[in-house]
């Protein structure tokens, strides 16, 4: 297993195109999915938080495992990780509200509230996405 | 309906899409002048206070909004848990809905544990979101409550640092109750005692602070009972006014000094009688 995974993420090496634009063929800026772009949008977060929660859960999630591996063992991580990995695979197509219970459930976010759960709440957001271009996303064909 | 070539599920949580759209227009407006809505601040008094069996809160009633007064009666302690209470100061909003937030999570925590909860679990968490946030949540708060092991007293910045203290105060008047509780503060006080105390340091900060003022709201939380007393006390009452105002003075307020007739003589010149239509 690739023990490199296991260490957190400072912030400052959060990759620029982690925030920027998506890449599409040939490697340039997809216009037409995400339009027009200009550097200095993609290089400075437009707000102080902006990049520390996007991060935040895959960040404390590291924190955790790392914490799991020194005080029970290598076992201890990996056997959580390929939980979560399964639970993580039951859900429904892109495009529809899935309810993640068994991933909540094992992660423990279904004893909190947080303001994940109070604003932009997905199953009311005002935007659909198009079904067909969010399976060839997931399948990888775009 | 809004479709939009989205390639990954939306996610919860706060949105940052309208940041710089924001910084934008805030340049724009001010280079034009005016000034942007500004959020309801409580510009607040709040103090604690730790007596013998158990806590006394107590806070201010107003709530403002620059230089006006939003809300002359807003309620500033909150409900955290059936044993403890918490006070708010700095923006309304963020303190409402980070003890909401807080208070839901204890809930479900206690449930969980089949526990009374504790004050420094409510800490805990509200220092853990709070330093989540880096202080973009405007929220000072003093947190009291009595659990299995006692009476506790918190405060807590909005940067997410905590203090346990016997007396704290909090918000713009927190200087002037300070100095109340630092005159006559004691160990063990009694409960009318301490209640005293904290209404004398609120009064203190309603009258030396522009930011706080109107009426004074006490919670008094023991082991088994809590009473919330709002109002405890009206500070600033606004003035009766006269339902029908007297302005007619009483007959000899004017002092007479002398008194002169004159008779007017009138002839009559002619006389006519006009008959009306009645019909």
């Amino acid at each position: 297993m690739n023990t490199r995974g296991l260490r957190s993420q400072p912030k400052d090496s959060v990759p620029v195109t982690g925030m920027g634009q998506q890449v599409g063929a040939y490697g340039v800026q997809d216009t037409l999915r995400s339009g027009f772009s200009s550097v200095k949008n993609e290089l400075l977060p437009s707000h102080a938080l902006e990049l520390s929660e996007k991060n935040f859960q895959l960040n404390q999630d590291k924190m955790n495992f790392s914490n799991l591996r020194n005080i029970q063992g290598l076992h201890a991580p990996l056997k959580l990780q390929m939980e979560y990995r399964a639970a993580r695979q039951i859900q429904r197509l892109p495009f529809l509200q899935s309810s993640h219970l068994a991933l909540d459930t094992l992660k423990g976010n279904d004893e909190s509230i947080s303001f994940e759960d109070i604003l932009n709440d997905p199953s009311q957001s005002e935007m659909v996405g198009e079904p067909h271009i969010m399976m060839e996303y997931k399948l990888g064909l775009m | 309906m809004a479709t939009l070539s989205v390639c990954q599920p939306q996610l919860g949580g706060f949105s940052f899409e309208n940041c710089k759209r924001n910084a934008v227009l805030e340049a724009e407006v001010t280079k034009l002048g005016c000034n942007i809505p500004s959020a309801r601040k409580t510009g607040t008094t709040i103090c604690g206070v730790v007596f013998k069996d158990g806590i006394v809160l107590g806070a201010d009633t107003r709530a403002t909004e620059g230089m006006i007064v939003a809300d002359k009666n807003c309620s500033k302690i909150h409900y955290i848990s059936p044993n403890i209470y918490c006070c708010g100061a700095g923006t309304a909003a963020d303190t409402e809905m980070t003890t909401q937030i807080i208070s839901s999570n204890l809930e479900l925590h206690s449930l969980s544990t089949s526990r009374l909860p504790r004050v420094a679990t409510a800490n805990r968490m509200l220092k853990q979101m709070l330093f989540r946030y880096q202080g973009h949540i405007g929220a000072a708060l003093v947190l009291g409550g009595v659990d299995c092991n006692g009476p506790h007293l918190y405060s807590i910045y909005p940067h997410g640092s905590t203090d346990k203290l016997p007396y704290v105060t909090m918000g713009s008047g927190s200087l002037a109750a300070m100095a109340v509780f630092e005159d006559r503060y004691k160990q063990d006080m009694e409960e009318e005692d301490a209640k005293r105390l904290v209404r004398d340091a609120i009064a203190a900060g309603i009258f030396n602070d522009l930011g706080s003022g109107s009426n004074i709201d006490l919670c008094v939380i023991t082991k088994g009972r809590v009473d919330y007393l709002r109002p405890h006390d009206m500070a600033n009452k606004k003035g009766v006014r006269l339902i029908r105002p007297v302005y007619a003075y009483k007959q000899g307020t004017t002092g007479v000094l002398t008194k002169s007739v004159i008779k007017l003589d009138l002839e009559v010149v002619e006389e006519t009688v006009q008959t009306m239509d009645t019909s």
